[in-house]
């Protein structure tokens, strides 16, 4: 009879836990999917629908600034996506496959600080440095070298992480056919590593995106990025074009997503294969 | 190494590892080199300026003036008006942990218990979308939200049970919540679903009940995830910046948004440098105690 009970109070708070599940779901999708539709409707004023258009997706197209700030965004993702992945791959590997170095402890710490560190401090720290000690006019470039400073340890994060659960008895055994130290990298351990290498690009690249407090302390006049412009828009007053905007702003997302589902699916696949 | 004391024979083996071992540390160094010196000099060195700008004199445009000292900009730190803002920034940012956590647990435990790989793998991905999301356009839908036109709004006012809440305290919190939720489930759902069931069965064997076998077991086995999702929420939350500025009015200035302004309209970099520096001892003390905490407690 206990048995019996007990299995009733399991299916109880089974039912509680799938409909509190569902709740948060809704919770954090409704928002979204209000947001989305309001991008087709017909009215000046979001939350009054007046009807299906694409007329705010137009107005988002034509308007020059928009599209100068998608520009820079596109390029600061891509070229700070590309330094952060390469410094972030080699940190990544010195810290995994070489046992001790002078400074490792010290590289160590710094390497995570940019992961804790408040973004409001670092886009602080990082106007100082730029305008009153180096000193250096901002402009894209300093845009760039701040969103690098924090995306390279997210990627030295992944790719260690990576790092970790390969053994190194590939790379002994290539070493041991004579192949040097360069072509054993290349042709050993950075195919094995690509998931973790192209999952950290992916995530620098999403960081780099959704940075709105570093961008805004670091940029140059007339070199902003889209999201910091939104923000802008949206203080000064909320429109429709604004909803139209965030729903590419969001299928951005979602594709990034879904290409770093992909890399994980075949790195689990990889990982099964070696298991069985 | 005593090993190879005993044979004398081949005393240059010692000499040669010793050889190879320093080479292949000066091959670690120089590996680690560029992302090494990138990081002191846009990282470690602006750090320690920040520190040391933060006893600077103002100048009339706002800006520091190295060469002569004060202390004025800590002494700042204890005008009513800065702890009012600091303590609303603590507050809020522990608010919101407690709640996400709250909302959380219950939630990643459920994604974690689905029998099916497939269910668990899709109900995962339905959380990795918004974790993926970009932040200020998942705060905006909030913002036309608890506007006067906004869904959240009207459903308030046909019930009579709110009104707007657009730029108060409560629309700030409901943006850092839902903000920061993402960042507590997946830490959660890997500790849960890594956790050894065996040990709650054995519990259960020894006639624990549900709720104690819970409390004993499973929730400290899955405390790694407590701690990783706490300070991720905690973090962000109390660097805020966005979602007070564009869910909280006057009234709801966070310590983000007051720092943000010491570099712009206020005109005060060395106070807007002690500030900064403030809120990065405060989220480490936090950490620290939260670490402390969870290791007696939990």
């Amino acid at each position: 009879m206990s048995v019996q009970q007990g299995t009733a109070h399991r299916k109880w708070v089974d039912r509680v836990l799938s409909v509190n599940g569902w709740f948060v779901f809704g919770f954090l999708y409704l928002p979204i999917l209000i947001l989305v539709i309001y991008s087709f409707s017909d009215d000046r004023i979001v939350g009054i629908w007046g009807g299906f258009t694409w007329k705010w997706y137009d107005r988002m197209f034509s308007n020059p600034e928009m599209m100068k700030a998608l520009a820079n965004t596109v390029k600061v993702g891509v070229v700070q996506t590309v330094f952060a992945t390469v410094l972030g791959t080699m940190a990544g590997i010195a810290l995994d496959r070489y046992r001790k170095w002078l400074g490792k402890q010290a590289f160590d710490v710094i390497l995570y600080l940019p992961v804790i560190i408040p973004e409001v401090t670092m886009g602080a720290m990082l106007l100082i440095w730029f305008t009153q000690v180096l000193p250096i006019d901002l402009s894209i470039y300093t845009i760039i070298l701040g969103h690098i400073a924090f995306s390279t340890s997210f990627v030295a994060i992944v790719v260690r992480a990576r790092l970790a659960n390969l053994d190194d008895s590939l790379e002994e055994a290539a070493m041991d056919l004579y192949a040097n130290r360069w072509v054993t990298f290349r042709r050993i351990t950075l195919p094995l590593i690509m998931p973790g290498v192209l999952g950290g690009g992916l995530l620098a690249l999403t960081l780099s995106f959704d940075d709105v407090i570093i961008t805004e302390f670091v940029q140059g006049p007339g070199a902003t990025l889209l999201p910091v412009y939104v923000f802008g828009l949206i203080r000064r007053q909320v429109t429709p074009e604004i909803n139209a905007v965030s729903t590419l702003m969001l299928a951005v997302s979602m594709v990034l997503v879904f290409i770093s589902l992909g890399f994980q699916a075949r790195t689990g696949a990889g990982k099964a294969n070696k298991e069985a | 190494m005593t090993m190879l004391d005993d044979r004398p024979s081949e005393e240059a083996t010692p000499d040669l590892e010793k050889k190879a071992e320093r080479a292949e540390s000066w091959r670690g160094f120089f590996t680690a080199l560029p992302t090494y010196l990138f990081l002191v000099l846009f990282f470690v060195l602006p750090l320690v300026i920040i520190l040391i700008f933060s006893f600077a004199e103002r100048s009339r445009t706002g800006k520091p003036v190295l060469g002569e000292w004060t202390l004025e900009w800590w002494m700042k730190l204890g005008d009513p008006l800065v702890r009012t803002v600091t303590w609303r920034s603590i507050w809020l940012a522990f608010l919101n942990t407690l709640f996400s956590l709250l909302i959380g647990y219950p939630f990643a435990y459920w994604i974690a218990t689905r029998k099916r790989a497939m269910t668990r793998n899709f109900l995962l991905v339905l959380v990795l979308i918004p974790f993926w999301s970009n932040f200020l356009v998942r705060t905006y839908a909030w913002r036309t939200l608890l506007d006067s036109n906004g869904l959240i709004t009207k459903v308030g006012e046909a019930t009579g049970l709110w009104g707007k809440m657009l730029f108060t305290e409560p629309a700030v919190f409901l943006g850092l919540l839902y903000g920061y939720l993402p960042f507590m489930v997946l830490p959660l759902y890997a500790a849960i679903e890594h956790l050894d069931w065996n040990l709650v069965e054995a519990a259960r064997d020894l006639y624990a009940g549900a709720w104690k076998a819970f409390r004993k077991v499973t929730l400290p086995l899955s405390k790694p995830g407590i701690i990783a999702g706490s300070i991720l929420v905690f973090i962000p939350s109390l660097g805020a910046y966005v979602t007070p500025d564009l869910l909280g009015g006057a009234k709801t200035t966070l310590l983000g948004n007051y720092i943000v302004t010491q570099f712009k309209s206020g005109r005060n970099w060395p106070f807007g440098a002690t500030l900064s520096v403030t809120i990065l001892a405060i989220m480490m003390v936090a950490t620290v105690i939260y670490f402390r905490k969870g290791g007696r407690t939990l």
